[in-house]
């Protein structure tokens, strides 16, 4: 349980993991995220799962190494083990038939687009992705996405890849255009996903977010998740991740991912005597852990 | 050990529980209450009339022989005074330090009427910490003998009763633990200083010995649901003991602001992952000068004191109503106060201010006077005209409660809710509405206490091992309790 089974680099900083996973590989639906923790003292952080199998019994889980804990997540090689695991959490996204849907990735963001691409793909739905990235090195998962999807419009901030600018810019002439979208869907950076609502809100397009607030357990028992979605307070862990784009207040769920940043900050910049530790035990734990698949 | 004379029964003074120096504790998570010597506990033991009725046992949720294991202090024969309370309580080292024992046993002593009861709680607390040191928790694991399989859904104090009793019947049990390590409100809650992690961890370990199969990271009704346990996990009963964990908040202005937490991520964070060892561990907490606790219960208590020893310069408690309504312990407000806790009572708080810069700076508070007794038989609070004051803090933590959490209940549709979200269930079986199903605890109840989740949790293990027996003749008969 919780082995990693194989893992590779998709772009800098980005890496994809295969862990194994049964019990909830066989349960998880498309939007559903688990709660990890890699060592005794270490954080519990929530990541998608970005695909699965539940007859092989695998995860996959893209990361982006932001902290400790995502940098820590990616030195893990083949045979080791994550120490928990829990999930699936969170609300699967809801998967019908709408028509057009526009699935709108930021960074990061392509990797929970993947499987609702796939899903909305197999119900029938005409499915349009718009990828966007920083540059052609950062951009990850074109090809699966574009195996899933009836269009594939890329872009990059300067232009590397696909057209030059935001992923806004490329969604705006096609809301405005005759094939104009039943639904929205956008996961990214809290400021594209606010600025897609945006534009998506004078023409009363649904649109669907999936937001990524600061989680501790993840099962709706602290309540350090909280956004306010219209004028009521919601937790994203077991009321999301997704929600209605057009009811969220983004300016309060950016101020809250930041909550933490100068405690974030020390934690990376110390090299205190643990994180020396850590890497003998890291060698340690390759002895130990790696016990076959 | 200390000469000391042993007491007469019937003295008027009970004998004084050691404790950490408050000057000092403010600086360290280690437990306040020292514990008794074996001299302490054995004077203390002996001030207990051996009454032919003893009304102390009436006070007890669960029926602990009161009167049989404090005469066995008295004699000294320790190993008997433990074994007497395990017959009828399975977590003695956590009852003897959390339980509102003024409220129960030692509320109905009869050396109380005069004089001050016998000290119940310290000296059970004693006889488990003796049990500690002496009898180290045995490693093997029992093979089950012939019984069912019962999924246990929750480890806290009402899963873990139910998950040693089954197993002591001889059913396998194995427990299911949404987060990483067992104990539920004893573990991420129930902060160090009151309640050691490593005693509740050695009472997991001890019903883990007893045979009880442990599966943590394992989110019932998500990873798998409750009917599938039955239908396709293949166990004959499940019991949800699920606490009541979902956070209230009030629904102030600048509620969301960053600084604001629930009692509970507080408490999660120091206690479950070790903030205070920030950045040792990984988890931080934001650190903070001025403190405001709303509420008036333990929860209030214990992030106050808290937050007191997380390096807090001033805390304070706002509480809407006077001192008599606070539902918290009186020793545990007495200890906050001596740490410096300051009490805003009589105060509502109307709206959290921020900086600026999305951080809490203010809160402003409305002082409050007491009406007419309200439906709970406490007088109302209601506010006083334009007395609103500003208290300036870099931290709030909303103490005011927790309801039920839908996680599992809202994935179980046929399970029967109340109007709050609770399952119903029959109270002295602990039955849902779903045959096979039960549920006790604070799900049931609503936040209750430790005792009252244990009380539910045997009865309902009894329920269930007598619906397998009908279910299943010839299994597990004896219905006897081993230990
Ligand atoms: C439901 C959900 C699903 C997620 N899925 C993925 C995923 O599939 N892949 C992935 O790489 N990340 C995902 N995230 C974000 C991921 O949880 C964070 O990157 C991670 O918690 C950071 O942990 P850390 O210890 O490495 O960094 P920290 O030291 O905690 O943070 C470092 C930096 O990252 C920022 N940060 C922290 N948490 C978040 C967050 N939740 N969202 C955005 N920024 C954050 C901080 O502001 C800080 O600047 C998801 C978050 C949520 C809530
Ligand atoms: C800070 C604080 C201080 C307190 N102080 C005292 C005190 O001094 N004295 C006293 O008597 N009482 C006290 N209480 C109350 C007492 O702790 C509770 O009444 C008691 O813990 C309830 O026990 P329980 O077994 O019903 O649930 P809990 O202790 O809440 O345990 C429930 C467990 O179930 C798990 N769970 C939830 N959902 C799922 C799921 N879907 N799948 C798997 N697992 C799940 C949870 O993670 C948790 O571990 C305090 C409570 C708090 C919060
Ligand atoms: S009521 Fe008090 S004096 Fe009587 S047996 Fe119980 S503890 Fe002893
Ligand atoms: S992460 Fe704790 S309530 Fe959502």
């Amino acid at each position: 349980m919780n082995t990693i089974l194989r893992t590779s680099t998709l772009a800098p900083g980005i890496h994809d993991l295969h862990v194994q996973s049964p019990r909830i590989a066989r349960k998880c639906r498309p939007g559903q995220f688990l709660m990890l923790r890699l060592y005794e003292g270490g954080e519990r952080i929530p990541l998608t799962i970005a695909d699965s199998d539940p007859v092989e019994g695998w995860l996959r889980l893209i990361v982006q190494t932001v902290g400790r804990t995502t940098r820590e997540l990616v030195l893990l090689k083949p045979g080791e083990k994550i120490l928990d695991l829990a999930g699936p959490l969170g609300h699967p996204t809801e998967i019908a038939f709408r028509g057009t849907v526009v699935c709108v990735a930021g960074g990061i963001g392509a990797a929970p687009i993947l499987p609702i691409a796939r899903a909305l793909k197999a119900v029938g739905n005409r499915v349009i992705v718009i990828l966007g990235a920083r540059n052609a090195a950062q951009m990850i998962l074109q090809k699966e996405l574009e195996l899933c999807s009836d269009r594939l419009l890329l872009c990059s901030d300067d232009g590397s890849a696909g057209l030059p600018g935001q992923v806004t810019a490329v969604l705006e002439p096609m809301l405005r255009s005759d094939s104009r979208p039943d639904q929205v869907l956008a996961i990214g950076p809290v400021a594209m996903m606010a600025a897609v609502s945006e534009m998506t809100r004078a023409l009363a397009i649904p649109t669907i977010v999936s937001l990524n607030a600061t989680m501790v357990d993840g099962t709706g028992m602290c309540g350090g998740c909280r956004v306010s979605i219209g004028s009521t307070t919601r937790f994203v862990c077991v009321d999301g991740p997704e929600f209605d784009g057009h009811l969220v207040d983004f300016h309060e769920l950016q101020n809250r991912q930041h909550a933490y940043s100068r405690q974030e900050q020390q934690a990376m910049e110390q090299p205190h005597r643990c994180r020396l530790e850590r890497t003998e035990s890291a060698l340690l734990r390759d002895e130990h852990r790696r016990t076959p698949a | 050990m200390e000469p000391v004379a042993k007491a007469r029964p019937g003295s008027v003074a009970r004998v004084p529980m050691p404790m950490q120096e408050p000057a000092e504790r403010i600086h360290n998570f280690q437990e306040v209450p020292t514990g008794y010597t074996p001299a302490l506990a054995q004077r203390e033991a002996s001030r207990c009339l051996e009454c032919k009725d003893p009304l102390c046992v009436r006070g007890c949720p669960v029926g602990v022989d009161i009167r049989g294991f404090v005469t066995a202090i008295r004699d000294g024969d320790f190993a008997r005074a433990i074994h007497t309370i395990r017959q009828d309580n399975a977590l003695p080292a956590v009852c003897g330090r959390v339980c509102p024992q003024e409220t129960q046993c030692e509320q109905l002593c009869v050396l109380g009427k005069k004089h001050e009861p016998v000290a119940i709680g310290r000296l059970e607390r004693f006889a488990a910490d003796w049990e500690r040191e002496q009898l180290p928790a045995p490693s093997v694991r029992p093979e089950p003998r012939g019984g069912r399989r019962i999924a246990v859904v929750g480890s806290g104090p009402a899963g873990l009763t139910v998950a040693g009793d089954l197993a002591r019947l001889g059913h396998s049990v194995t427990l299911f633990e949404a987060l990483h390590k067992a104990g539920g409100v004893l573990m991420y809650g129930i902060p160090e200083f009151r309640l050691p992690k490593a005693i509740v961890q050695e009472e997991v370990d001890r019903i883990c010995a007893l045979g009880v199969k442990l599966v943590t990271n394992a989110v019932i009704g998500r990873m798998i649901t409750v009917s599938e346990l039955l239908e396709e996990e293949g166990f004959d009963g499940v019991f949800l003991g699920v606490g009541a964990g979902l956070p209230w908040f009030l629904d102030i202005p600048g509620e969301n602001l960053n600084g604001v937490y629930s009692a509970n991520e507080y408490l999660t964070r120091v206690n479950l992952m070790s903030a205070w060892d920030f950045p040792n561990s990984d988890t931080p907490v934001r650190p903070a000068r001025r403190v405001a606790v709303f509420g008036g219960g333990n929860v209030a208590m214990d992030a106050a004191r808290t937050a007191v020893r997380l390096g807090a310069e001033e805390v304070h408690i706002i509480y809407r109503r006077s001192r008599e309504e606070m539902p918290a312990r009186q020793e545990e407000i007495e200890h906050a106060l001596e740490e410096g806790v300051r009490l805003q009572l009589l105060y509502s708080p109307l709206r959290i201010g921020d900086d600026g810069a999305g951080n809490v700076r203010s809160v402003l508070c409305q002082r409050m006077e007491l009406g007419e007794p309200d439906s709970s038989g406490r007088r109302r609070p209601l506010p006083v005209p334009n007395s609103e004051f500003e208290l300036e803090t870099d931290a709030v933590i909303v103490a005011i409660g927790n309801g039920a959490n839908p996680l599992l209940t809202g994935a179980t549709p046929q399970l029967e809710l109340n109007r709050k979200g609770n399952i119903v269930a029959e109270s002295g079986s602990g039955r849902t509405s779903i045959p096979g199903v039960y549920a006790g605890g604070d799900i049931v109840l609503g936040a209750a206490t430790v005792i009252l989740a244990m009380g539910a949790g045997r009865r309902a293990a009894a329920a269930i091992h007598h619906d397998l027996q009908v279910r299943f003749p010839g299994i597990g008969t004896t219905g006897e309790f081993h230990h």
